[in-house]
C-alpha cells in the first residue's frame, strides 16, 4: 500500500490538470484511499503523472538484434553498469534488452510497443521482451505484405482473409496488425529491388494494388473490433512529395479507424522544377486532415539530431538511406511475410533535409488541435533514441529554447517549413501528459493505462518540478510500476518484469485448413510449430476485442 | 623422406555420426585419425592405404593413417582430416586477434612412419 | 498414437546442425528410454537421435567422486564465487533458456563469456559488424533463389538437408521445378561429397578465396581484372567473368558460405569480401548471403549474448559492463595465454578441439562442465554435471542458422536435470555467496547500493 501525498497531479483522462491531490495504491492498482499507516511518498513540489507509454518503438526482435549486433562501436561509448540488483548492458541507439527496460523506466515510461515484428520472428521478440525489465509491452505483427493474405484477398475470399488475420494475431500473441509500405516486398524481393510508388500501381505477382490492400486491412481490423486499429506505415516514406500518398491513404479509411505512424516521415512536399533532394514541409495539409477526421490517429515520429539507427520493414527505404549511412547496410527477407532493412544514420543540423524533417516533426505537434490523436514518438531509434524524449518535450514546452535551437539549424530548410508560423505555441504539462500517456493509452485501447482513476494500473511517475523541462523529464524521482516502487530517489530498488499485452480475436478454426496447405508448400517450418505458446509470456494479459467479454490474463 | 603439404581440417559425415555416439568412443577416434592424401603423393612417399604417417606443425605432431584420393578430388600437396584430438595437436593457439585459430590450410610436414618407428600412435 | 511402451512424436526438431529441421517423426521406446526411429532425419540426425538414450552416469562428479546435482551446484558455485578471472564457454548445444542464465552468471560474477561462435563463424560476425549483410530466411531462398552459390563448405556431409529441404532441390513458389529452375555453383579447394550437386564447380587454390572474391567484386562493377588471376587462384578469368554475369542477371541470388572462409588465412576479410560482394550485387538484382552455421543452437547463442550485452561473443564483464574484444576475451586466446583462473564449460568440448596450449591451461585450473556425455573436457573437470539432452529430453527454444526461432518438442524424460536447471542453481547459490551481483570497486555510488 502506498500514498503519494501532496503532488500536483496530471490525469487528463479524468480532466485533472495540475490539481494537488493524493494518489493511493494497493495491490498494483489505483484505489480511492489507503489506511493512514500505508507507506507515504511526500510528493509536495512534485509533478505526478501516469507512467509514460510509447506507442511505437523498435526494441525487441530479430531486426532489432541485427541492428544491435552491427554497431559495437555505438555500444562501447555508452555503457550501462550493473548494480547489486540490476543487470549491466550497453546503450547507444539500440541498447541491450536489460538496458532498454531500465532506461525507459528511468525516464518514467512504463509501457512500450514494439512496432514491427515478422510473425515468423514473434518468438524471438517475446524472448527479448522477457529480458526487457520493468516495462509492460506488446508488439505489432507485419501483415501488409503477407503472401497468403494477399492470395486470399485477390481471390475475393474476404471472410477467410479476416479469419486468417485473426488466426495470425492469435497464433503469434501480437497486439495489432501493422502495414509497412504495402506491396513493396514483392517488388523488392521478386523484381530486382524495385519499389512501389503509387497507390493504384499493380503489385507484381498479384492482382492487387496498395489501395486494395490498405482498404481490406482497415476494414478487417475494424470488423474484428481490435483494441488498436491497423497501424499503417504508408507507402513512399521519406520521399519528396509523399504527402499526397499519405492524404490518399487516410482517405481510404472512409471514416473507419486507422492509425498512421511516424507521420512526420510522410509529410513532405516538393517544389515544381526542383530536384527530389529538396523536399518541403506539407505538415499543415497533413495536420488539417488529421485534425478534421476523428477516425484517424497518428504518432509523429519526430526527428532529433544526432545518431540514430534506421531499422524498418521497408527494405527499399533502407537501401535508399544506405548511401547516407556510411557503409553498413543490413537486409533481411523473411519468407512470405516481410522485408527488413537496417542502416546507421546521423541527423545533422546543417543538412537541409535533416533540418526540414526536424522542423516538420515540431510543426505537426504545434499544429495539432487534438493531442489525443497526434501523439508522441520518434519512431525510436529511427528518428532518434527514446533517450531524446526529454529534449523533445522541452522543445514543445519552451518556445525560447525552441527559438535558440531553430537558430542553429539549416535556415534554408526552416524557410521551407511552416515552423516559423507556429512558434508561439507551448505545450502545457497537461498536454504533455496527453501525448505521452493518456493519448497513446486510449489509441491502444489499454483501459488500465495512461490514467490514475480508481482501478487503473498503478504505473506512476513522479518528477521534481524544474523550469528546465529536459532536466525534469530526464530523471523522475520516483517510478512506480504495477504498485511497486521501482525507482526511489533516482535509484532502482527492485528489478521487476512487466507484462505482455496481446489480443486473441475469435476465428473460425476451419481457416487452419486454408492456412496449413500453404505452409506445407512454401514455409520452411512446420505449421504445428508456428504458433507461439504461453510459456513465452510468463506474465501476460489478453486485451479483448469489442466482440469479446473483458477478462483478465495471468 | 619428409615433404611439406597443406592440411585442411573439416567435418565429415562419419565424424558427425560418430561424435553423436561419444567423443571418447572408438569410432570417433578412428575417423578423426585418418588423413586423406592425393594418391600420387602417397605413391611417391611409398604409402599405401592405412599406412601410418606423421604430421608435424610448428606447435605439435601427430601420427595418423592414410587414405588415398584421386587428383581430381584432392589436388597434390593437399591433405584433409576430420576434426578431432589429432588435428588439435597441430593447431596453434594464435588467432591473430580474432578468436579463431587457423584449422584449415595448415602447413605441415609429412613423414611416413616405418614399422620400426615406435613413437607416436 | 501412443501405448505404454512406445510413443510417436511428430513435428519434433533435430538440433544436431544449424539446419534445425523441425519435421522429425520420432518413435520412442519408453521402456528403453531411447528413440528407435527418426523419420525425415538425415544421416547425421539419425545418429543424433539414436545415440542419445539414457546412459547410466553419475549425476555429478566432484573431484572425481560421484555426487548429487545439488552437491555439484554447491562446489561449482564456490569455484565461480572465488574466481578472479573466470570464463564461461560453449553454449551452442543447449537451449536459449540455458544460454540466458549463463550470460546472467557471467554478468553477476564479472567474468567473461564466449561461445563456440568464436571458433566457427566468429569471423563472419566480425565481418558483419564491418559491412552488414544482405540476408534472408531459408524459406525465401527455397521460394525464390534461381542462383545458389555454396562457398567453402561441404553441406552434403555437414548440413545434408540444406540441399534437400531448403536451398537446392525443394520446389518453391517462384522456382516450381526445384533444382531444374536453379543454377547451383560450388566453390571449394577440393572435391567433396557436395560437388556432384553443382552445375558449376570452381576449384580455387587454397588461401586465395579473398583474391577470387575481390576479383568478382571488380568484375561485377565492370572493372578489368588481369588474366594473371588464374595463375594466382587457379581459376581462369573467363570462369569468373561468367560467374559475375550469372550473378548480375539472376532474379534472386544466394551466397551460402562455410568455414572454408572463416577458419582460413584472411578469416573476417574473406567473410567481409563475400558479404560485400552480395551487397554490391543488389545494385543489379536481389542478392543475399548467409553463413552456414554449425551446431544446433549456435545461432541462438549469438542472439542471446547479443540481446543481453550488445555484442555476439568474446565478452568481459569485469568492469561492471560488457566489453567486446575478440582475440582478447575469446576462449581460445585467453586459455592459450594461460589467463583464466576458472572455467564453466556448457555443452562443449574444448579439451578435444582447442589448441594444445589452451588445453594445457584447462588442466591447470578448476573446470566445471555440463554435458550429457563424457568428454575429454568432462574428464579433466573439477565438477562435471551430467545433464539431459536438449531437444530430446529438454524443451526450450533453438534458433536455426537463419535466425528463425523454433520451440522444441522433447521425446522422453531424462532422469538428469537440464542445463538451465543446473545453471540457475549455480547462479542462485553464487548470488547468495556474493550478496548479489559483484560490483567492481570504483563504480559510482549511484549505481551501487547494498
Amino acid at each position: 500500500m502506498l500514498r503519494i501525498a501532496g503532488g500536483r497531479v496530471y490525469d487528463p483522462a479524468h480532466g485533472v490538470d495540475g490539481v494537488v491531490q493524493d494518489v493511493c495504491i494497493q495491490d498494483g492498482r489505483v484505489v480511492a484511499d489507503v489506511p493512514p499507516d500505508a507507506k507515504r511518498i511526500d510528493a509536495r513540489g512534485m509533478v505526478v503523472m501516469p507512467g509514460g507509454i510509447d506507442i511505437h518503438c523498435h526494441i525487441a526482435g530479430s531486426k532489432v538484434n541485427m541492428a544491435r549486433k552491427v554497431q559495437p562501436e555505438d555500444h562501447r561509448q555508452d555503457v550501462h553498469l550493473r548494480t547489486r540488483l540490476t543487470r549491466s548492458g550497453t546503450g547507444g541507439t539500440v541498447p541491450s534488452t536489460f538496458t532498454t527496460g531500465y532506461r525507459y523506466a528511468g525516464l518514467g515510461y512504463t509501457t512500450a510497443m514494439e512496432a514491427a515484428v515478422p510473425p515468423l520472428g514473434a518468438r524471438s521478440t517475446l524472448e527479448e521482451l522477457h529480458d526487457t525489465p520493468v516495462i509492460d509491452k506488446g508488439f505489432f505483427i507485419l501483415v501488409g505484405n503477407n503472401v497468403l493474405l494477399y492470395r486470399l484477398l485477390q481471390e475475393g475470399r474476404l471472410d477467410e482473409f479476416r479469419q486468417a488475420l485473426a488466426w495470425w494475431l492469435s497464433a503469434t500473441k501480437a497486439y495489432a496488425p501493422k502495414l509497412v509500405n504495402p506491396g513493396a516486398d514483392e517488388m523488392w524481393k521478386g523484381q530486382r529491388n524495385a519499389n512501389i510508388t503509387l497507390l493504384d500501381q499493380p503489385i507484381a505477382s498479384f492482382d492487387l494494388t496498395p489501395r486494395k490492400v490498405i482498404a481490406a486491412f482497415i476494414e478487417a481490423g475494424n470488423e474484428l473490433g481490435l483494441p488498436h486499429p491497423v497501424h499503417i506505415h504508408c507507402n513512399n516514406l521519406g520521399h519528396t512529395g509523399n504527402y499526397e500518398t499519405t492524404l490518399e491513404t487516410m482517405r481510404i479509411a472512409e471514416g473507419r479507424r486507422a492509425h498512421i505512424t511516424h507521420i512526420q516521415f510522410h509529410s513532405y512536399g516538393s517544389v515544381a522544377g526542383k530536384s527530389a533532394d529538396n523536399p518541403t514541409s506539407r505538415a499543415r495539409d497533413i495536420s488539417d486532415y488529421v485534425n478534421s477526421h476523428p477516425n484517424i490517429s497518428a504518432d509523429v515520429g519526430a526527428v532529433m539530431f544526432g545518431r540514430s539507427t534506421s531499422m524498418t520493414a521497408d527494405a527499399p527505404l533502407a537501401y535508399m538511406l544506405r548511401r547516407f549511412g556510411g557503409g553498413k547496410w543490413v537486409n533481411v527477407d523473411t519468407e512470405l511475410e516481410s522485408g527488413c532493412g537496417i542502416t546507421p544514420f546521423t541527423y545533422q543540423e546543417r543538412v537541409y533535409t535533416n533540418a526540414l524533417q526536424w522542423a516538420i516533426g515540431l510543426e505537426l505537434f504545434l499544429l495539432s488541435t487534438d493531442p489525443w490523436r497526434m501523439v508522441f514518438s520518434t519512431d525510436h531509434p529511427n528518428g532518434g533514441s527514446f533517450m531524446s524524449y526529454p529534449r523533445l518535450i522541452r522543445l514543445l514546452m519552451d518556445r525560447e529554447y525552441r527559438k535558440q535551437e531553430m537558430a542553429r539549424v539549416n535556415q534554408d530548410a526552416l524557410g521551407h517549413s511552416g515552423l516559423g508560423d507556429c512558434q508561439e505555441r507551448e505545450y502545457s504539462l497537461y498536454e504533455i501528459a496527453i501525448i505521452t500517456r493518456a493519448g497513446p493509452a486510449r489509441l491502444l485501447g489499454l483501459s488500465g493505462k495512461g490514467h490514475l482513476g480508481v482501478g487503473a494500473d498503478a504505473d506512476v511517475t513522479i518528477y521534481d518540478e524544474d523550469p528546465d523541462k529536459e532536466k525534469m523529464f530526464s530523471a523522475p524521482r520516483y517510478v512506480i510500476k504495477a504498485g511497486e516502487l521501482v525507482i526511489e530517489d533516482h535509484e532502482f530498488r527492485t528489478d521487476t518484469e512487466g507484462r505482455v499485452f496481446h489480443v486473441a480475436p475469435d476465428y473460425d478454426p476451419g481457416v487452419e485448413q486454408v492456412i496449413q496447405p500453404f505452409f506445407e508448400d512454401f514455409y520452411t517450418i512446420q505449421f504445428a510449430n508456428y504458433p507461439v505458446d504461453l510459456s513465452y509470456l510468463p506474465h501476460h494479459q489478453v486485451v479483448p476485442t469489442t466482440h469479446q467479454p473483458a477478462g483478465t490474463g495471468a | 623422406m619428409i615433404e611439406k603439404m597443406m592440411l585442411i581440417g573439416g567435418r565429415s559425415k562419419d565424424q558427425g555420426t560418430s561424435l553423436c555416439a561419444g567423443k571418447l568412443g572408438p569410432e570417433y577416434l578412428d575417423v578423426s585419425t585418418i588423413v586423406e592424401m592425393n594418391v600420387e603423393d602417397m605413391a611417391r612417399l611409398g604409402l599405401k592405404a592405412n599406412s601410418r604417417v606423421r604430421l608435424r606443425s610448428p606447435v605439435g605432431e601427430t601420427v595418423v593413417r592414410c587414405k588415398g584420393r584421386e587428383t581430381k578430388d584432392l589436388p597434390k600437396g593437399l591433405l584433409f582430416i576430420a576434426y578431432g584430438p589429432a588435428s588439435s595437436e597441430l593447431m596453434s593457439g594464435d588467432t591473430a586477434g580474432t578468436g579463431m585459430p587457423i584449422s584449415k590450410n595448415l602447413d605441415v610436414e609429412v613423414e611416413p612412419v616405418t614399422d620400426s618407428d615406435s613413437t607416436g600412435g | 498414437m501412443s501405448d505404454e511402451k512406445t510413443r510417436t512424436v511428430t513435428d519434433a526438431t533435430c538440433t544436431f546442425c544449424g539446419c534445425v529441421c523441425d519435421d522429425m517423426i520420432l518413435t520412442v521406446d519408453l521402456e528403453q528410454h531411447r528413440i528407435t526411429k527418426s523419420q525425415n532425419a538425415c544421416v547425421l540426425g539419425k545418429a543424433w537421435f539414436k545415440e542419445h538414450g539414457i546412459e547410466k552416469r553419475p549425476f555429478a562428479l566432484v573431484d572425481g567422486r560421484e555426487a548429487s546435482t545439488e552437491e555439484g551446484i554447491e562446489a561449482a558455485a564456490r569455484i565461480l564465487a572465488e574466481a578472479r578471472y573466470p570464463v564461461i564457454y560453449g553454449l551452442s548445444d543447449t537451449t536459449c533458456e540455458a544460454q540466458r542464465v549463463a550470460v546472467s552468471i557471467a554478468d553477476m560474477i564479472g567474468g567473461m563469456i564466449d561461445t563456440t561462435t568464436s571458433v566457427c563463424h566468429g569471423p563472419s560476425g566480425i565481418a558483419f559488424q564491418g559491412v552488414g549483410e544482405s540476408t534472408a530466411s531459408l524459406g525465401e531462398i527455397k521460394n525464390r533463389a534461381d542462383l545458389v552459390i555454396f562457398w567453402g563448405g561441404n553441406p552434403a556431409e555437414a548440413h545434408p538437408r540444406l540441399f534437400t529441404r531448403y536451398a537446392v532441390t525443394p520446389k518453391g513458389m517462384h522456382v516450381p521445378n526445384g533444382k531444374k529452375d536453379r543454377t547451383i555453383v560450388l566453390v571449394d579447394v577440393r572435391r567433396t561429397a557436395s560437388t556432384p550437386v553443382a552445375d558449376i564447380f570452381i576449384q580455387v587454390k587454397p588461401r586465395t578465396d579473398f583474391e577470387v572474391l575481390w576479383a568478382l567484386r571488380a568484375l561485377v562493377k565492370g572493372r578489368k581484372v588481369d588474366p594473371s588471376i588464374e595463375q594466382k587462384t587457379g581459376v581462369p578469368l573467363a570462369v569468373l567473368e561468367d560467374l559475375a554475369q550469372r550473378m548480375k542477371s539472376c532474379n534472386f541470388g544466394a551466397l551460402l558460405f562455410g568455414m572454408g572462409l572463416t577458419m582460413n588465412r584472411g578469416r573476417h576479410f574473406n567473410a567481409g569480401a563475400l558479404l560485400a560482394l552480395a551487397t554490391d550485387l543488389n545494385q543489379f538484382t536481389h542478392f543475399v548471403a548467409a553463413p552456414v552455421r554449425g551446431h544446433g543452437n549456435v545461432t541462438g547463442a549469438d542472439n542471446v549474448v547479443s540481446w543481453q550485452t550488445g555484442f555476439p561473443f568474446g565478452i568481459n564483464f569485469a568492469r561492471g559492463y560488457p566489453r567486446f574484444n575478440p582475440g582478447e576475451w575469446t576462449a581460445a586466446d585467453l586459455l592459450a595465454r594461460g589467463e583464466a583462473d576458472a572455467a564453466l564449460i556448457i555443452a562443449s568440448d574444448p579439451a578435444s578441439n582447442f589448441s594444445k596450449p589452451a588445453i594445457e591451461h584447462l588442466h591447470r585450473i578448476p573446470v566445471i562442465t555440463l554435458d550429457p556425455k563424457a568428454t575429454l573436457t568432462s574428464q579433466l573437470s573439477r565438477v562435471a554435471f551430467t545433464t539431459a539432452t536438449y531437444g530430446i529430453n529438454v524443451p526450450g527454444t533453438v534458433y536455426r542458422m537463419d535466425n528463425v526461432p523454433i520451440t522444441l518438442r522433447p521425446a522422453f524424460d531424462s532422469p538428469y536435470p537440464s542445463d538451465e536447471y543446473v545453471l540457475t542453481g549455480i547462479r542462485e547459490r553464487v548470488r547468495t555467496l556474493l550478496g548479489g551481483n559483484r560490483v567492481p570497486a570504483g563504480t559510482p555510488l549511484a549505481a551501487s547500493f547494498t
